[in-house]
């Protein structure tokens, strides 16, 4: 990965909106950065304005407001077909009226490249998603997963040096999805290309990225690697968006900089590290990873603030267990252990005291 | 990558299981296909009930109607039911003008004929062939009841009184063995006694004969008959009338071979003629030739028909398809309000629209006043634009668009914009991504819409009849003119049914080569 190594942005969005009624704002100031060779993922909610961040970039829906820039060039005014960019919709959108091979072609004809080489590269590329022997196929005689391919390959083929991709996954049962990302991520490895993937699917953003852009209500919430996005999240939209999460809501009653002590609306007193908190007094939603919230005392520091807790449901998930507690009022705390010789299994009803490192347990804006 | 899993076929030895032999067994031991089939029918019943009424209602108003207009287009019955003495004689008598005894059994037909009205009927139909046989048969048929036959009539009577008394003539008929030995004499009696009970409503005892009776009994004693019964009459003096003269005296028609080719040629109960006539051939003893140049007609009606629907469709497809692409890509407000634009000419009727187009199209007209004032024309060179073929096509293109916005527009609005969308970003410039991706997906749209408009045209028979003058009419005008003008029903029959035949030859081709199932009417 070229990354740490380029300096200067490859694609860039400097203060850019999106507006398509002239009344409210679909992208709101939108700052991002993406380095040559980064494999860059869009998430959020349906309606948070991915797509449209994504045409924009690709040239089918204009700024209101702001520059976008590729390679230092500000390509407001380059119409798509000039911009050079690969692009996989959600649907495929492979010509129905082309074989495999001519739609493959297609990106090279328009370019006026000579026959030889055209067909040189369509082999080469459908060799590269393992799908030479369907060159003669119509799009309709192809699975879900192979039109995926070739929809992939077509994009690939011209060598650009950035491709977007709109939940190119979105239509393939998990499995297959599952061994396409595999597949899409090999890919950019192997071609260094940059690609903007867009994607509501979380598991697919963290497992697939390099970094990953949170988007909600028009506003990136958080650009992160997504070790840093799970671990560390930046406001508690952010931490509930991404992983299973914890939550709890309290008034902040000591605070340094490592380290606050949050009551509870319970009366309860935690331990939690300030991330979105400024003084005391300030409401806050904690938030705790349900892996990393600890019911074995002995594993927990002897001055640890612990809390009562009600076993209301066990569920055995092969590798895992899922136990659901009920913790100062909030009946949806649920913590998850692995199935390993020594853990216990905790019974409905049963009366525990859990806890967790202060650090793992982040204080965010109340919101 | 483990590609079997996704695309691999499957592995050799599993596909084919052995089945046990014999038919499969349903649960209950019955052979699983009966008892499908069992359960099939009763949802089979119901479906055909429930189609039942517009299966009835096709059925009469349109599988009996095409049926019969294909039978009237060969059907040929009434010359040989009208004139079956005739029709008989002509097949033993070869010469270009028959000798006596056809004359004769034309002399019978006609006065059978006479008594039923049916003559005229047939010199109507015989006129459509030939253009003298109306007003011969009309004249011949009023002139065979006051014929010079009454010679026979007065000469029996006055050999022997008997032969003026009905009842004498009925028992003389009764006799099996009178009979055999007037053949002739039996069979003009039969004719007569016939008619003089349907038509006449009296009883052929109570009456004396018909001349044309008399004259078969002179044919058939001097033949040298002898009827066992009959008062002895010697013939061989008796004054003569030859009837072959006597019809040539009353028309000379009769003596020319024209209207005795016309005879021989649609004596059959089937005809090929109305067919021959559609493409403008005749019938003649060698067999089939081309009308003359004057009486030429239907194919130039035919070409001219398929050639205007032809561009009628062509600019039907011009205009229809930027209105359609418009709709189709318009926001859902904008769209529906120029969708009821185009549908406003269906709610207005036809003839409106085309009066319409009268006003706007004729010299003095408003787009001509408009032209001359512009000063594209000057006011003596007035462009003529209606009554002529140029009317009917715009005309005709005005009230057919809409049939080829609809399915286009709806197959349009089938076609995803991330299709012009990947072509773009796939580096194709607006008119290559229009031109290499969205109109050939958009073609079943087009396909749908030539079919409707021009199926719809072929057939098309106000419009042309009100602005197409007679250079812009069409075959169908043609056809409704024979229904209801000339009468010829046959040849109305005969016309419709190459066009269905056209239609569908066509349909054929098309299918050939654009493929039916390329057609849509929806995305
Ligand atoms: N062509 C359009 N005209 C008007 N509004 C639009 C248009 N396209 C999108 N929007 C609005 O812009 C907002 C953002 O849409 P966008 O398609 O970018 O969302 P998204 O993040 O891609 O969502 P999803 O995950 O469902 O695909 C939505 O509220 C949507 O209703
Ligand atoms: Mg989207």
């Amino acid at each position: 990965m070229l990354q740490a190594s380029q300096t200067a942005p490859f694609v860039e969005f400097d203060r850019v909106q999106k507006s398509y009624d002239g009344q409210t704002l679909v992208v709101k100031d939108l700052n991002l950065s993406i380095p040559r060779g980064e494999f860059l993922t869009m998430l959020g909610p349906s309606g948070s304005g991915k797509t449209t961040t994504l045409m924009m970039l690709a040239g089918f829906e204009t700024a209101t407001h702001g520059e976008i820039r590729l390679g230092g060039r500000n390509i407001n005014d380059v119409p798509p077909h000039k911009r050079g960019i690969g692009m996989v919709f959600q649907n495929y959108a492979l010509f129905p009226h082309m074989s495999v091979a001519e739609n493959l072609a297609f990106p090279l004809e328009v370019r006026k490249m000579d026959k030889a080489e055209r067909d040189a590269k369509v082999r080469r590329a459908l060799d590269m998603v393992q799908m030479g022997q369907f060159a003669n196929r119509r799009p309709a005689q192809l699975s879900g997963g192979q039109q995926q391919r070739i929809a992939l390959a077509r994009a690939l083929v011209f060598e650009p040096e950035l491709v977007l991709m709109d939940e190119p996954l979105g239509a393939l049962d998990k499995q297959l999805r599952e061994h396409m990302q595999f597949e899409i991520k090999h890919l950019h490895d192997r071609l260094g290309i940059t690609v903007v993937y867009v994607t509501h699917d979380q598991t697919e953003a963290l497992t697939m990225s390099d970094r990953v852009a949170v988007f909600n209500d028009g506003i990136v919430q958080q650009l992160a690697p997504p070790d840093e996005l799970y671990e560390a999240p930046v406001n508690s939209f952010v931490a509930q968006f991404i992983g299973e999460n914890n939550t709890l809501e309290g008034i902040v009653t000591a605070l340094d900089r490592e380290k606050c002590v949050v009551r509870l609306d319970s009366g309860d007193e935690i331990d939690a590290k300030p991330v979105n908190v400024s003084r005391v007094g300030d409401r806050t939603r904690v938030s705790i990873r349900p892996e990393r919230v600890e019911f074995n005392k002995a594993r927990l520091r002897p001055d640890a603030h612990t809390l009562r807790a009600r076993v209301e449901e066990f569920i055995y998930m092969g590798d895992m267990f899922r136990t659901r507690l009920s913790v100062a009022g909030n009946d949806e705390f649920v913590i998850k252990s692995r199935n390993a010789p020594d853990q216990v299994r905790l019974q409905p009803g049963q009366e525990i005291e859990i806890g967790w490192l202060p650090e793992d347990c982040r204080a965010l804006d109340a919101a | 990558m483990a590609d079997a899993t996704i695309s691999g076929g499957m592995p050799a030895g599993r596909e084919a299981r052995p089945v046990a032999s014999g038919p499969v067994l349903a649960a209950d031991g019955t052979p699983l296909k009966a008892s499908l089939a069992r359960s099939l029918r009763r949802q089979k019943a119901r479906a055909l009930l429930l189609i039942a009424p517009l299966l009835l209602f096709i059925l009469a108003t349109f599988v009996l109607p095409i049926g019969d207009m294909l039978f009237r287009s060969v059907e040929n019955r009434i010359v040989g039911d009208t004139l079956p003495r005739t029709v008989a004689a002509l097949r033993e008598d070869t010469a270009p003008v028959p000798g006596e005894p056809a004359f004769v059994a034309l002399y019978e037909d006609l006065v059978v004929a006479e008594e039923y009205k049916r003559h005229t009927q047939l010199g109507t139909r015989l006129n459509y062939e030939w253009g003298g046989a109306s007003s011969l048969f009309r004249g011949t048929g009023r002139a065979v009841a006051r014929f010079g036959t009454d010679v026979y009539t007065d000469q029996f009577q006055d050999a022997d009184p008997a032969f003026e008394d009905g009842a004498q003539w009925a028992a003389w008929m009764a006799d099996e063995a009178v009979r055999a030995a007037l053949p002739e004499t039996a069979d003009a009696y039969d004719a007569w006694a016939q008619f003089t009970t349907e038509v006449g409503n009296d009883d052929p005892a109570e009456e004396e004969p018909g001349d044309m009776v008399y004259a078969a009994l002179h044919r058939d004693l001097s033949a040298g008959a002898q009827p066992p019964g009959l008062p002895a009459v010697d013939v061989t003096g008796f004054e003569t009338v030859s009837i072959k003269e006597l019809l040539i005296e009353e028309d000379d028609a009769w003596g020319e071979p024209e209207i005795w080719n016309v005879l021989r040629l649609y004596a059959p109960a089937y005809t090929p003629g109305y067919y021959l006539n559609a493409v403008d051939l005749q019938k003649d003893l060698d067999g089939v030739s081309v009308r003359p140049e004057n009486d030429r007609i239907y194919v130039t009606l035919f070409v001219r028909t398929m050639i205007m629907s032809l561009v009628i469709t062509g600019t039907c497809i011009l205009l229809g398809y930027p209105i359609a692409y418009l709709l189709a890509s318009l926001p859902m407000r904008t769209a529906n309000l120029l969708m009821i634009l185009v549908l406003l000419p269906f709610w207005t009727s036809l003839l409106v629209r085309t009066s319409a187009w009268k006003v706007l199209l004729q010299q003095q007209g408003v787009i001509n006043d408009i032209l001359v004032w512009a000063g594209v024309v000057s006011d003596a060179n007035r462009l003529v634009m209606i009554n002529n073929q140029t009317g009917t096509i715009i005309a005709m293109t005005h009230i057919l668009l809409p049939f080829m916005i609809l399915p286009l527009y709806s197959v349009m609005k089938g076609i995803p914009p991330s299709f012009v969308r990947a072509a773009k970003s796939l580096g194709a410039n607006d008119w290559t991504a229009f031109w290499r991706v969205y109109f050939p997906q958009s073609v079943p749209g087009i396909g749908a819409g030539s079919i409707l408009v021009f199926i719809l045209s072929i057939g098309y028979y106000i419009t042309p009849e009100l602005v197409g003058g007679t250079k812009g009419v069409f075959i169908s005008n043609r056809i409704a003119y024979h229904i209801s003008t000339s009468l010829n029903w046959g040849l109305a029959a005969a016309l419709g049914t190459i066009l269905l035949a056209v239609v569908l030859l066509l349909y054929w081709v098309y299918d050939r080569l654009v493929g039916i199932d390329n057609v849509k009417l929806g995305g």
